[in-house]
């Protein structure tokens, strides 16, 4: 155990690390600190958990951490509390350290007083993370296959989860996706209350299942049958053999209209009932907003604070950002693995007054930019885009180019589904004008890309901006 | 034949619900528009868990899984190991990846030290990796032994290590990555018109050759001879899969693991 003064020394040395690369221009100092800090005084992540007066709150699961996170923040300031939170994407133990780093002054002291601990985390980083952090409210949003080298098989992260929740030694309140069974059945092993959310609304379920679906087991062994499906394997699901199945969410949304900037949804939180609009599109973002609705309710935050603060607060980084660029609107989507990037088509689709399902063909009216990266934090294995239903989008694309490390495979995946890319490009600088080019004045550039890819186009789309994100300054 | 009635090749996707580990999915879409290309239609059979094999058929398709998934088919695949090796031995076209691969062969031992029955379609015996053993994963750019083919590019991900029999033929001679087992420079195996490899990315998509190759197979055990040649073949899919070929294959030589000569 580090003494008090040595995790003070620890801090400020992260500090002082994370301010030469800074100066040393090698980005943005966000794993660094946390290293140097981490290997100087072992138990920050302990004392990290401790520092927020109101304790830590931890999100993980495949996709919807980042924006979950975002939404709670504005969560905690409606309910009157400031935020102690990681930056999005460093969400493995260097990155909580940093977060420390961070939050501690020049002195190496932080203060937590009046903090709520905000942390989304790694889904197979969690389990050794969870007795050292010692959250008071653990959120589980989903679980779909992500790069395979990285996480293994989705069954054994929800075991190591069931497990590490099995340990626990406290009384950790567990929010839990009533729609995702290997979610929702993490409720068994609960030490603490469990909330629960979900999409009660059958007519948002899909026409039929999505080929990323995996076949999925019960822990009896049998195969789930699905009476409905929102996305992949997740929707209202029952074991046929020993009778689990989808629990009544305490948080549901009971009516859900998607609309092209987001969507109306009716909320029932408890039994009161609730008028939400959700500020980013598709419906994966119907279920982050229920899921930070659900932690208020852990939290003990009342319903209407909630509600008011999630319609307010705007897209998190990369996530559904929308700029004005040269007369077009431009949103980034950030798509990582094929339930995300199926999500994402189906909110494109949708946003274009069609139903999203390709019941009569629309025409042709998406201007797509879609970059593949091929670096560590994207995936070096790109096969994955052969799992998402890109088939869809047939018919509907008005204009295409194809960008990133990877753009020649991504252009072959499109070609498979039917679908020519105007431009192969790998320049990202060049791709992004010719999508400009092909965008006509006043409609909407939509930009789908893979991690590294995104915060490269991103930061090129908002200069070109200028004047922000649109979502920030239109009335 | 030349009219559009009788140019149907028979396809079979085997447990594409439970084998789908690394979007194997793209050989049956790449199937289904290179067969159109040809000319053919492809008429795509899936059959899973609890279900029969059909009569006939002129490829069959199957893809990789983890042991979990593969412990699950074991005993299924295995029983219908008669069927499939008389379909193989008369000329019917097969690709089976990683997982199913290794479930082609006679048998495999899981990361348990269980023995898995295989369907014995290649002379190839697998062994999950031990302890220590890294997983072979990566770039893989190999040298295929089948004519006309050539180099074909793809991504491996596997723990387990492949020993080809004394009948088995390698499928290809690894240029990068590891191959079967990383120690003797073989990837996959091939029998008769049937290819096992251990080869991703989706393979057939961005390895034209191979995919020409599969369905001419395909074709020519349906009874069709004539196919139009590659040059004649649509565009859109042709044109796209050449350029990711060639990219992909640079990718591969710039990062994959070189073989040790």
């Amino acid at each position: 155990m580090a003494s008090a003064l040595q995790r003070r020394v620890a801090l400020i040395a992260g500090r002082v690390a994370g301010e030469a690369t800074r100066r040393l221009g090698r980005g943005g100092g966000t794993a660094l600190p946390g290293l140097v800090a981490g290997r100087l005084a072992p138990d920050l992540v302990e004392a990290l958990g401790r520092l927020a007066e109101h304790g830590a709150v931890t999100v993980t699961g495949t996709n919807g951490k980042t924006t979950t996170t975002h939404l709670l923040a504005a969560i905690a300031r409606e309910a009157g509390m400031e935020t102690l939170t990681n930056r999005s994407g460093s969400n493995l133990e260097r990155g909580l350290v940093t977060t420390y780093v961070d939050a501690a002054g020049r002195d190496g002291v932080a203060d937590g007083r009046g903090h709520l601990g905000l942390f989304e985390v790694d889904e197979a980083a969690l389990p050794p993370l969870f007795p050292r952090l010692r959250p008071r409210v653990a959120v589980f949003l989903n679980l779909f296959r992500d790069q395979l080298d990285r996480y293994g098989e989705i069954d054994s992260v929800a075991e190591g989860w069931a497990a590490m929740i099995a340990a626990a030694d406290w009384a950790p309140a567990l929010v839990l996706n009533a729609d995702d069974p290997s979610v929702a059945l993490l409720a068994e092993g609960a030490r603490g209350p469990v909330v629960t959310f979900g999409i009660d609304d059958e007519a948002a379920a899909l026409p039929e299942a999505e080929h990323a679906s995996d076949a999925r087991f019960c822990v009896c062994g049998s195969r789930f049958q699905h009476a409905r499906v929102f996305m992949g394997h997740v929707g209202h699901w029952r074991c046929p053999d020993c009778g689990r199945r989808r629990p009544r969410p305490d948080v549901a949304a009971t009516r859900v209209l998607l609309g092209v900037d987001g969507s109306e949804v009716d909320v029932r939180i408890g039994e009161g009932a609730h008028a939400l609009t959700v500020p980013t599109a598709g419906l994966y973002s119907v279920s982050n907003a229920l899921a930070a609705l659900a932690t208020a309710v852990a939290l003990g935050v009342p319903g209407d604070a909630a509600v008011r603060a999630v319609q307010q607060s705007g897209p998190a980084f990369g996530r559904q950002e929308r700029f004005q660029v040269g007369g077009r609107r431009v949103r980034v989507w950030l798509a990582k693995n094929p339930a995300g990037l199926n999500e994402i088509v189906r909110a494109l689709l949708a946003s274009r007054g069609g139903s999203g399902e390709g019941e009569g063909r629309e025409a042709p009216d998406l201007s797509l930019l879609a970059m593949l990266n091929d670096g560590i934090q994207d995936g070096q294995d790109v096969s994955w885009i052969y799992d998402a239903d890109l088939e869809r989008l047939e018919g509907r694309v008005a204009s295409l180019v194809c960008a990133g490390d990877r753009a020649e495979d991504l252009a072959l995946r499109l070609a498979v589904a039917g679908i020519e890319a105007d431009v192969v490009e790998r320049g990202t600088e060049v791709a992004l004008d010719a999508a400009l080019e092909r965008t006509k004045a006043g409609e909407v550039l939509d930009i789908v890309a893979t991690y590294t890819a995104m915060l490269e186009v991103r930061d090129l789309v908002a200069a070109r901006a200028g004047q922000g994100a649109y979502w920030e300054v239109a009335p | 034949m030349t009219d559009g009635a009788g140019r149907v090749i028979r396809v079979l996707s085997l447990y594409d619900d439970v084998m789908n580990v690394y979007a194997d999915r793209g050989n049956t879409l790449a199937v289904q528009r290179g067969a159109a290309a040809l000319g053919l239609e492809a008429d795509v059979l899936r059959v899973s868990l609890g279900e029969a094999l059909p009569e006939a058929v002129n490829l069959v398709l199957i893809g990789g899984g983890q042991d979990r998934e593969q412990r699950r088919i074991a005993d299924e695949l295995a029983a219908h190991g008669p069927r499939l090796r008389e379909w193989a031995a008369e000329g019917v076209a097969m690709l089976a990846v990683c997982g199913g691969f290794q479930l082609f062969g006679r048998w495999y031992r899981d990361t348990a030290g269980r023995t898995l029955p295989g369907a014995g379609v290649f002379d190839v015996t697998s062994v999950a990796g031990g302890a220590g053993q890294p997983r072979c994963i990566g770039d893989v750019l190999v040298d295929s032994t089948l004519e006309g083919v050539g180099e074909v590019v793809g991504f491996e991900n596997h723990g387990g290590r492949t020993y080809l029999g004394p009948a088995a033929q390698p499928f290809a001679r690894v240029l990068y990555g590891s191959g079967n087992n990383g120690a003797d420079g073989t990837e996959g195996a091939v029998h008769r018109e049937a290819i096992g490899t251990y080869l991703h990315g989706s393979v057939l998509p961005k390895n034209p050759r191979l995919l020409r190759h599969l369905l001419a197979a395909a074709a020519r055990h349906a009874g069709i001879e004539a196919l139009p040649s590659v040059e004649g073949a649509d565009g859109l899919m042709a044109r796209a899969a050449e350029r990711a070929h060639r990219a992909a294959v640079l990718v591969a030589r710039r990062r994959g693991r070189p073989v040790a000569r």
